[in-house]
Parts: structure tokens; sequence; C-alpha cells
């Protein structure tokens, strides 16, 4: 690490954004700007912003990409409500992104590309960095980037092309600067990618970032640079993590838990696609991957591994949902283990493919024909995806029942520093295989979690037929009407039990009071934050964080009962409020927000100080 | 778990069948099929514990329900899916997947092609009696162009699909076709199909007796058989009639129906290659259609030597793993790790 070698000022956190052309590489710098303040010991939330076209026409609005990350010396929930420095590579990330700029805080510009055609594109009639109230709104420093970036690469062999493509890395070694970075983690980044295919190009992109790391140093206006501390954290061993990264390894690790292979089947879909690409690259690991033909393929072929005695996974978005949907019912008439995983996406339909929401949670409950109650959890936050994945994989297999899933684009793509679990303390995963010295009968049920025991095909003696028309115990087809009603009482019923397994709720702030606020997914670190913020200025507010959508805790209802009000932000129009409506009697109030975005802490700050008053 | 086999006792036709009452219309063709698959079965020198049976939804896929083996019937034209997560889950089962006209070449053709070109070691019995049965009567996607059924009272307009074409157009590497009046074909068809590593896709014309009787006994009744049935016979000319004194002869790229009494020489007709490498044969096989043409029975295309997917799947597997099996604990931790000390 490069030593500081003027004055800093200390701050507790900060918020930076990285915006430009979706060819610009402005994830590639977040992800590294990510990975250095990890390695600084910072803690660190990241929100990656991207379109939907892969590129769209340059220098235009429907291709503005942006890469938010908040790191602090204090815990840090969100990637933040608002930038404290603003990078932007061209006027048309400018004109998206400049209002979330707050009046005062840094603004980086690439003023090369502030050309007439690129402030046309962006819908600009003239250049604002030519408009002096602008210019004393913002901290503004305009940089060069393009030519800054071709001379500290005059002596590469790169075409001139390719020189200015590296000034992504310029502008990061700038930020690394301001905010004290260390630079050795994004060195072994280009080496471990670069290094050996094309050396040059790892040669120009390190001269690049450290160029601009040097030139913050001979820069009069980058002299206010601020130190943020690490964070007081658990001893252990820690890394960056992303919320699918966690899914693929709760579900590697599950799988060694329950010693049954893994076999995942999906098909490739905006957010979950690295779900799938992840899990194909561990095949080391013994996992068995397959690419489907269709949404509806990938869900047969996991539910006929499961019948074979695999630990069967498949993972989508809220258009594969609704493909799975008549295989779900399958699963769950013939009571087999399984993880469908969804990690939502703006919907209806291809609606917002690369934004956030939490608009499926009725549809993992009630997509199905028929009475056909699911385990549902969601996850909170990224590294939250390696607990639930594990956990999903507990109830489906104690429980010989499929499972959902639920994650959102937020927590998918969005990263966070986690502490590494050791694998021998994680819990044993039980299965109720069947005996091949016993009678076997298809139904009968542990007494305690209602679960059937399963018999793999190929094991002696257990022949027998399972499928979608309704059966007796003993797995024959029944038309008897009183044998439905019980068999359909006791799927439902099994998976109510499941909530004997769960742990209690965990309350932020007191277990009684004037408002309740009731989350569940990834709003967790936004609505944490806002509970946190106003607990410490003393008001009457707590909350909960739900990880079971079905069933619900068994204390939750009560929980509310002990509450003046209860409030449940969501990321949609009210679909966990309309569940707990329904169940409780209680006059919740549902807050909800469709703008493929995540809450600020803000907003929901002042929604609950309205109901605090 | 064990999974070996009790002592090798030789298996019975009785031992696959099932307590269930069978419960498809007297006179149906599937008892037939039924019947030839339960001896087939016990002849081929498999553990009963070892077969799969799985089937989508339609009166053919009863089937697993009748037979004393594991099964799985499962939904509507997806029984193609449910089969190959259970070969890729366990390579060592053989799995039968028993499908319909409507299951396998309408709601489910997508599946199916997909399952042919995989070419995943199993057997697809596909029972072809061109109309829907357990929804009481509309025409199906290989019912004949005009035909009236419930749901088409002036005549259907869709051209039908030629389910050996369609396997054939997957790049199916087994295909083959019998019919549910001539048990020792099928049985004969079905030990073909099992011998063989791959996709077997099996047609058979399989009689509804309620619903669109006698569809097929133009072909295959017993006055016509003779004339309008050509037995393939792998290195055999291709030869039909009761006097076996008709045969079929290339003529450019079409074939043509030739008299051997007429003067052309046995040496003149073409002789049954099944295992072809180009397809251009089997789709002449398969295009030779009743009244034109007699009607082709047996295997029509045997192509070895294609690898199955659950092989090279679970080959990439052991080739990751020929160095030992990864360390669970090293891939969490990364390698971009950083220590937080107490």
């Amino acid at each position: 690490m490069i030593q500081p070698n003027d004055s800093f000022e200390e701050i507790e956190s900060a918020v930076v954004r990285f915006a430009g052309d979706s060819g610009d590489g402005m994830q590639t710098v977040g992800e590294r700007f990510t990975d250095s303040s990890a390695f600084a010991g910072n803690d660190i939330a990241t929100l990656p912003d991207f379109p939907a076209e892969i590129r769209a026409p340059t220098g235009t609005l429907a291709g503005v990409s942006g890469f938010q990350l908040q790191f602090g010396s204090r815990r840090i929930l969100t990637p933040g409500d608002a930038p404290d420095a603003l990078v932007v590579m061209n006027p048309a990330a400018l004109k998206s992104n400049i209002d979330d700029l707050p009046e005062g805080g840094m603004l980086v510009v690439n003023v090369d590309s502030f050309k007439k055609m690129n402030l046309t594109k962006a819908g600009y009639d003239a250049n604002p960095l030519e408009d002096e109230g602008f210019r004393k709104k913002y901290h503004l420093i305009e940089l060069d980037l393009t030519g800054l970036t071709k001379e500290a690469l005059a002596e590469t062999s790169l075409k001139p092309s390719d020189k200015a493509r590296c000034k992504n890395f310029f502008a990061l070694g700038f930020m690394y600067f301001v905010y004290g970075r260390p630079l050795e983690p994004t060195l072994k980044f280009f080496d471990d990618k670069w290094a050996k295919k094309l050396p040059e190009l790892a040669e120009a992109n390190s001269l690049a970032l450290k160029a601009g790391y040097n030139l913050g140093d001979t820069f009069e206006t980058a002299r206010n640079r601020y130190q943020v501390s690490k964070v007081a954290a658990q001893p252990g061993v820690y890394r960056k993590i992303s919320g699918n990264e966690a899914i693929v390894y709760g579900l590697v690790a599950a799988s060694k838990k329950a010693n049954r292979d893994l076999l995942f089947s999906g098909y490739p879909i905006t957010p979950a696609s690295p779900v799938l690409e992840g899990l194909s690259q561990l095949k080391k690991y013994g996992v068995k991957c397959v690419q489907a033909e269709d949404e509806i393929a990938a869900m047969g072929v996991a539910l006929g591994a499961s019948f074979a005695g695999d630990l069967s996974v498949t993972a989508t978005s809220g258009p594969g949902m609704c493909l799975k949907s008549e295989f779900i019912g399958l699963a769950s008439i013939t009571e087999l283990p399984l993880i469908i995983c969804n990690v939502q996406r703006g919907g209806p339909s291809t609606g917002l493919p690369t934004k956030t929401e939490q608009s499926d949670l009725l549809q993992a409950l009630f997509s199905r024909h028929g009475d056909c109650p699911l385990p549902v959890l969601a996850a909170h936050s990224p590294s939250d995806c390696f607990d639930c994945a594990m956990d999903a994989v507990r109830i489906a297999i104690t429980y010989m029942t499929p499972v959902v899933l639920l994650s959102d684009l937020y927590v998918a793509n969005g990263s966070e520093p986690w502490r590494v679990p050791n694998i021998v303390d994680l819990p044993e995963i039980e299965n109720s295989f069947a005996s091949e010295d016993e009678e076997y009968v298809i139904y009968r049920r542990d007494p305690e979690t209602l679960a059937r025991t399963q018999a793999i095909p190929g094991q002696v003696g257990l022949e027998h037929r399972i499928g979608g028309l309704e059966k007796g115990e003993d797995g024959g087809v029944s038309y008897d009407p009183e044998n439905h009603e019980e068999m359909t009482k006791l799927r439902a019923e099994k998976v109510d039990v499941i909530s004997k397994s769960f742990k209690p709720l965990d309350i932020r702030g007191e277990s009684e009071g004037d408002l309740l606020v009731i989350g569940w997914g990834g709003t967790y670190g936004a609505i944490s934050s806002a509970v946190g913020n106003l607990i410490e200025e003393g008001f009457s507010v707590s909350s909960v964080h739900l990880r079971h959508l079905n069933p619900l805790h068994d204390d939750l209802g009560e929980l509310m009962g002990r509450f003046k009000k209860v409030i449940v932000p969501e990321l949609n129009l009210g679909q966990l409020a309309l569940i707990l409506r329904a169940k409780y009697l209680i006059d919740v109030i549902s807050y909800g927000k469709v703008q493929g975005k995540p809450f600020k802490v803000s907003e929901l700050t002042e929604k609950f100080l309205e109901h605090l008053n | 778990m064990s999974t070996t086999s009790k002592e090798e006792t030789a298996l019975t036709k009785k031992d696959f069948a099932t307590s269930n009452d069978v419960r498809w219309c007297p006179g149906c063709g599937d008892y037939a099929i039924l019947n030839a698959v339960q001896r087939t079965l016990p002849e081929l020198g498999i553990p009963r514990e070892q077969f799969v049976v799985v089937s989508g939804i339609g009166c053919s896929s009863r089937f697993p329900y009748y037979m004393n083996t594991y099964g799985f019937h499962t939904i509507h034209g997806r029984a193609p899916t449910v089969a190959t997560g259970v070969k890729v889950a366990n390579p060592d089962l053989s799995v039968w997947m028993i499908t319909g006209d409507g299951d396998g070449l309408s709601i489910g053709a997508n599946h199916l092609l997909h399952l042919l070109r995989r070419n995943l070691d199993m057997n697809v019995l596909l029972f072809n009696n061109r109309i829907y049965g357990l929804t009481k009567g509309q025409y199906s996607p290989t019912s004949e162009t005009g035909k009236k059924t419930k749901s088409t009272p002036l005549g259907s307009v869709d051209h039908p699909i030629n389910p050996l074409l369609f396997a054939l157009g997957s790049e199916a590497t087994f295909v083959a076709r019998t019919s549910d009046t001539d048990m020792k074909h099928m049985v004969e068809t079905f030990k073909a199909a099992q011998a063989h590593k791959g996709t077997s896709f099996v047609e058979v014309f399989q009689n509804c007796v309620i619903f669109n009787d006698k569809t097929f006994a133009p072909v295959t009744s017993r006055e016509s058989k003779e004339d309008q049935v050509l037995v393939l016979e792998e290195g055999k000319p291709l030869v039909f009639g009761a006097e076996k004194n008709k045969g079929i002869r290339l003529n450019g790229l079409e074939p043509e129906v030739v008299s051997i009494v007429d003067g052309v020489a046995k040496e003149d007709l073409l002789v049954h290659q099944p295992k072809n490498s180009n397809l251009a044969y089997a789709n002449i096989l398969a295009q030779m259609t009743f009244p034109s043409f007699p009607t082709p029975m047996g295997v029509i295309r045997q192509s070895e030597g294609r690898e199955t997917y659950e092989d090279g799947l679970i080959d990439q597997v052991k080739q990751a793993q020929s160095k030992g099996e990864g360390n669970l604990q090293e891939l969490l931790i990364g390698s971009n790790s950083w220590v937080v000390e107490g």
C-alpha cells in the first residue's frame, strides 16, 4: 500500500458512485474499489446498477451503467442513499446521476467526453460544465481522462484506441488517492486476469491505475483526502461475497452436510444466471450441472434427480417461476425434496429485468393450483444467502418438500464482507431414506416432522410408483374423497410444523412499544439503519426481519400485538402486509415502493416518523 | 443405503405386474404393449430395482402404475425432463419413458427433441393412436388432415407430424417402429432399444378402441399386413408382399415399389442398413407412408458411437476430480480473503 504523505480527514463512512457507458467498465472499477476497501478492513455494501441492454448506443442515457458502494469503519448495511463522490465518464452519466449528488459533493468528470455530439445524445443543449452556477454547486474535478491515460501509456505497445480504454482504471487510481485505498488487490487482479494471456494489458492497466493515483498527489483540487479506518469486526477469515455467490457456496456446503450429490438444473435468466454459471464451475466439488432447454425442463430435471436421490436445485427469476408452477405442484404432491431459488426482479412479465423488486412473494406462496402450501424463505443480505441456502436444504430434506428460496437482484448482485464459516461447524442434515429391511409404505410419516421416508431407485425390494394423482398412504392411486382431504391437510400441516424448528425472532429494539417495523428480504439494511437511528434518537420503534415467510414464526402474532402500530415496508404494493392482515387480523400499515430501486434510509426514516409523531 | 441385488433368481413376467387393476378400456392396444414390456424386461438380465418407468399424462402415461418397478407418473409432456434427471442422478438405472402422440409430440415435443439430441441412454416408447383419448376424442398432432373429431367437426386443417421424421430430425441415434398387433415384433424391438447405448425412440402403432378404432387397420390388420408392412431386417433387401414378390428400389432420390417378378433383380433393391451414419436413407424409410408405400416396421436407424449426455456430464466431473475432490473450505475462503485478528 502506498503510504499517504499528507493530511487526511478521518470520516466514518463514504459513498462513492462510478457512472459511465455500458462499455466503460464501471462495474469492473466498482468491484475493484470494493475489493480494495475490503482489503483495507472496512465494512462495505454495494449496488451495481446496469441497463438491460448489453451495449445500448454509446453515449445515450439508455446505456448508462453505474456502481455505488458505501464503505465505513462502522457496520455498513446499505450502499448509501446518496453519493459523497460521483465519477462520471460522459455527459449521459452526468445527466442521469447528478440529481443524486448533494450540493458540495465531489464530482469527478471525464471532460474530454463533453463534446457536442455526446452532449446532444445526453439531451444537453449547452455544456453544463460551462455553467457558473453548476460549477459552484459541486466540488468539481475536471480530468481529461483519455488524454491523461494515453500519456501515461505512451511507452506501451497498445494501440491508441486500446490505451484510451484503460481510462476507467486511471479514474479508479485517482479515487484510490482521494480515499487512501490500497492498490495491491487491484494490481493482483490485473495479474491474475491478464499476466499470462495478455501481459501488455496487465501492464497498461497497472500503469493507468498508478498514474491516476499519482495524479492525485500533484493535483491541487484533490487536496481533500479522506481516511476511513478499519471496522471493528469479529475475529476470523473474511472475504467479499455477492448474494449469488453465497447461494452457490451454501448449496455446495449443504450437499456435503446432507451427503447427497448436488444436481443443479437451470435455464439462463437475469439475475439468476450467475447461480447456474457459478455451480457449473464447481465440478471439482462433485456438482452436476444441467442447462436445460427451458424453465419447465430445468424444474423437471431437478425433480427427476430428487426422485433418484440427489440434492436437486433449480434457480430462476419471476418469469421462470411462472413456468415452473405446474411442476412445483407435482413436487409437492410427491413430497420430494427440492430447492427452487427465485432471484426476484421487477415484474410482471419482462418488467424491469435488471432492477430490483420483491414482488414475487405471493407467487412463491400461492402460484400452484390446488391447496399447495410450501415453505418459503427469503435472504436479507448477500452473505445471508449462504445461511438461507443451507436452511432451505435442511427444510427440504428434513420435511421432504420442495422449498422456495427468495433472493432479489439487489441482494444477488450486491456484495459485502463475509466471515467465512468453518465447514466442520456447520450442522449436519439428516436424510430419511427407507430401509431395505422394512416394509416400505410411501406416505407413512414421521410423527414429528410428518415427513415421509424416501426410497431411491436401485434400492432392492422398495420398488414403488409416485405421481401427480392423489394417493393413499400406501401409495396407491386414490379417488376417495376423505383420503384427498386428509392428504391435503397433512401436506399443509407438514409445512406448518416447520416453524417449531425456527430460532426465536431477532428483534431490533424493545419487544413492545409504539411502532413495529416488519421487513423481509433485501430491505434489511435500509430498515435496520433507519430503525437503529431512530432508536438512538429515543423513539419507541423496533423492527423484526423475517427469513421465513411460510410458515411464519409462531411468536410473530403476539409480538405484533405488543405494538400500537405495525408498518410493513416492502418493494411491492403490500404483499406481506396482505398476508399479515389475513393471518393475524391486525391492521398493519403497508408502505410499498416499486421503482426498481431499494429503499433509501431517509425515506424510511421519514415514513416511520410519520407514524411515531 | 444398499443397492446390491438379492440373489440372482430369474425374473419372470409376473415379477413386473403390480396388484393395481389395469384401467384401460377393454380392447385398448395398451394392454398388448404392457404385456410386451412385461415380457421384455425379465429377459434383459437387469435386476428389477434398476428399472425406472417415467411417463407424462394421457392414457399411455398410466403405464408406470402397472409396472412393478420404480415409477414416476409426471405431468403433461414433461416426462423427458424427469427421465433426464433420473438418469443424470444415477446413470446405472434402466430408464423407460412412456409417452403418447399428444404428450410427446404436442405439449412435450420441445422436451422430446432435446432428449433425443442429448442422447441419454434410455428408451422412449411413444404410443401413437392419432387421437386424444383421455380427454375423450379430440384430434392429435399425428391425426390425418381432414380428420373429424369433437374439436374438428369440419375436419382438421393441420398437417400431421410424422414421429419418425421428428426423431430423425432431432438426430436420434436409434429410431424404430412397431405395432401393438405384433407381440413378437414388439418384444424384439424393445430388446433392440435396450441394447442400444443412447436414446432409443420407438413409435408403437396403438389402437384406441373407443375414439379412433382401427386407425392403423389398413396397414396392420391380418388381411392387409402382408402387403402393407415392410419388415426391416439388417443386411436384407427391402422385400414385402404375401409372395415376397415386391421390393423397394431407389430411383434417383425417390424410392419406388417394384415387382420382383417383372424382371427386377434382388440386387437392384435397397438393402436395409440402419447403421448408415447419413440420415438420408432413414428419412426415405420414414417418409414411406400408406397408401403409396408399405409401412416400414423395425429399426429404421441405429447409429453407434455418439457419447451419451450422462457419460459426458459425469466424465467432466470425474475429470475435474482426477486429482482429488476440491477442498470446500478453501473454496469458501477464495483467493482474496483477509484475516481479522482476535
